[in-house]
């Protein structure tokens, strides 16, 4: 059920974040892709993360990117140590979520612009101010992700016993 | 434990996960040249995998090419060895028959310019004993040679023959010391008589009066009067014979006076150092003027302790 959910945010984020590149010609202030690979790291632990991050990531570069690996990889690393960090702590609150997130992004950046800058003889792609940018907004995404998936088994719940009680 | 192993396998996973991933970029990205990173890191790879097997082939091939080049080395060497000592052997045969030419050339010249009748031989053998001095030439009777003729050579008096055989004769040397000839100083005319010294392995010039004028330095030739060695007017000026200055020609030389000790109403002890190297002497002319009978019997008497000397050795 987790890996459908995985698979179901992935896809979901991917569709989304395909047409939100269309809108922002400055470039993405969030990444729903990543967002979704931490969450899936954050719910499902560093392997789920990992393999999650590294199949979004190369579908992502493979739509996106010149080099296909480069965000699977940055991405995996970010879904592997997220949800290593999710095992050790305790974050369920919403604070070191977002906090998560923000790393997380901040991670993902430096591998990208680590791994681009190798290759591509130093050319650096996004300015810190951008990257701050998006770290904040998938901060924000995440966190009210987390707190909508959080809160519809809740409403769920509740709409089903009203269902039942109108009959 | 079991946690551990877990956590264990999933940092193997992660390893694994991330080296796919570098492969696959690796395999996008360009290097500089234009080659993908993972063809240029397999190229490079295999390149020095293949370098070093070259490497390793190579130092095989040479060290067995080596060996075998040595193998044949040692032979060329051994070769070369063989053929150096040959030519260093034919080189000293090529000088031995230089200075045997240039001997006698010299020889040949003296024999050509001296008006006496000559007859070279090839010295055989040297009898260079403690008591007397001697050498044995290959002329003999057969060839002319008789007792008491003068045996000469480019550079001086060699001595006189003493003894005689078909085919051979001896040469009694100048320095022996029962050897003496009739002698004067090229520059004063002064006369004396030029023996044998046993004990410098030189000669003495004896019976110079005290008022004499001599010195050392002076050169001292044949005079002629002991009827065996040609005086000084029956030799023409060339060579060592040449005329000094004087219009008078010279005899040939026996030497030149080393030192001199006067005493008395005579000088005593002048050393007179032997024109003719004796160790070196190949060939010589003898000369074939019979020798007067006073000379002849003045011979066969200082002969006579020499030639009994001789034969009790």
């Amino acid at each position: 059920m987790k890996a459908f959910g995985a698979v179901v945010a992935i896809a979901l984020a991917l569709a989304l974040q395909t047409m939100l590149d269309r809108f922002l010609a400055r470039g993405p202030a969030v990444d729903l892709v990543l967002v979704a690979v931490v969450y899936v790291a954050l719910t499902s632990g560093p392997v789920a993360g990992m393999f999650a991050g590294s199949v979004a990531g190369l579908i992502q570069d493979s739509l996106t990117a010149p080099i296909v690996g480069i965000g699977g990889l940055a991405k995996a690393v970010v879904g592997f140590f997220a949800g290593a960090f999710a095992q050790q702590f305790i974050v369920t609150a919403t604070l070191p979520r977002l906090l998560i997130f923000v790393v997380a992004t901040v991670v993902h950046a430096a591998v990208l612009m680590g791994l681009y800058t190798v290759l591509q003889s130093g050319t650096l792609a996004a300015s810190w101010t951008m990257i701050a940018k998006q770290a904040l907004g998938n901060a924000l995404v995440g966190a009210v992700a987390f707190a909508v998936v959080e809160a519809v088994p809740g409403v769920m719940e509740r709409r089903r016993i009203a269902r039942r009680s109108r009959h | 434990m079991a946690v551990l192993e877990i956590r264990q396998r999933i940092g193997w996973l992660f390893v694994a996960l991330v080296f796919a991933h570098l492969v696959l970029i690796s395999a996008q990205a360009k290097t500089a040249r234009g080659m993908s990173v993972l063809s240029s890191i397999a190229f490079g790879t295999l390149a020095g995998i293949q370098g070093a097997a070259t490497s390793a082939v190579g130092g095989v091939r040479h060290a067995w090419q080596d060996y075998f080049a040595l193998q044949e080395i040692r032979q060329q060497n051994e070769q070369l060895q063989e053929q150096v000592g040959q030519l260093q052997l034919a080189l000293q045969q090529a000088r031995t028959e230089a200075a045997q030419s240039r001997s006698l050339q010299d020889l040949l010249t003296l024999k050509r310019d001296l008006p006496l009748a000559t007859k070279s031989a090839r010295v055989i053998g040297y009898a260079p004993g403690l008591m007397f001095r001697t050498m044995n030439i290959d002329k003999g009777s057969d060839d002319g040679l008789m007792r008491d003729m003068a045996v000469i050579a480019p550079s001086g008096v060699v001595g006189r023959i003493f003894h005689t055989s078909p085919g051979s004769s001896k040469v009694q040397l100048l320095i022996d010391r029962n050897a003496a000839a009739g002698a004067l100083v090229e520059r004063s005319r002064v006369q004396g008589v030029v023996e044998g010294n046993p004990t410098r392995f030189g000669l003495l010039l004896k019976y110079v009066s005290s008022s004499a004028d001599i010195k050392v330095g002076d050169r001292v030739v044949t005079s002629g009067i002991d009827g065996i060695f040609p005086s000084a007017t029956e030799v023409p000026s060339s060579g060592e014979t040449a005329s000094t200055g004087g219009g008078f020609p010279k005899g040939f030389v026996i030497g030149q006076i080393e030192s001199l000790e006067k005493r008395g109403w005579q000088y005593d002890n002048v050393v007179v150092r032997p024109a003719v190297d004796f160790s070196t002497l190949e060939s010589v002319l003898v000369v074939l003027k019979r020798p007067t009978g006073e000379a002849i019997d003045a011979a066969i008497g200082r002969q006579g302790a020499a030639t009994g000397g001789n034969e009790a050795r």
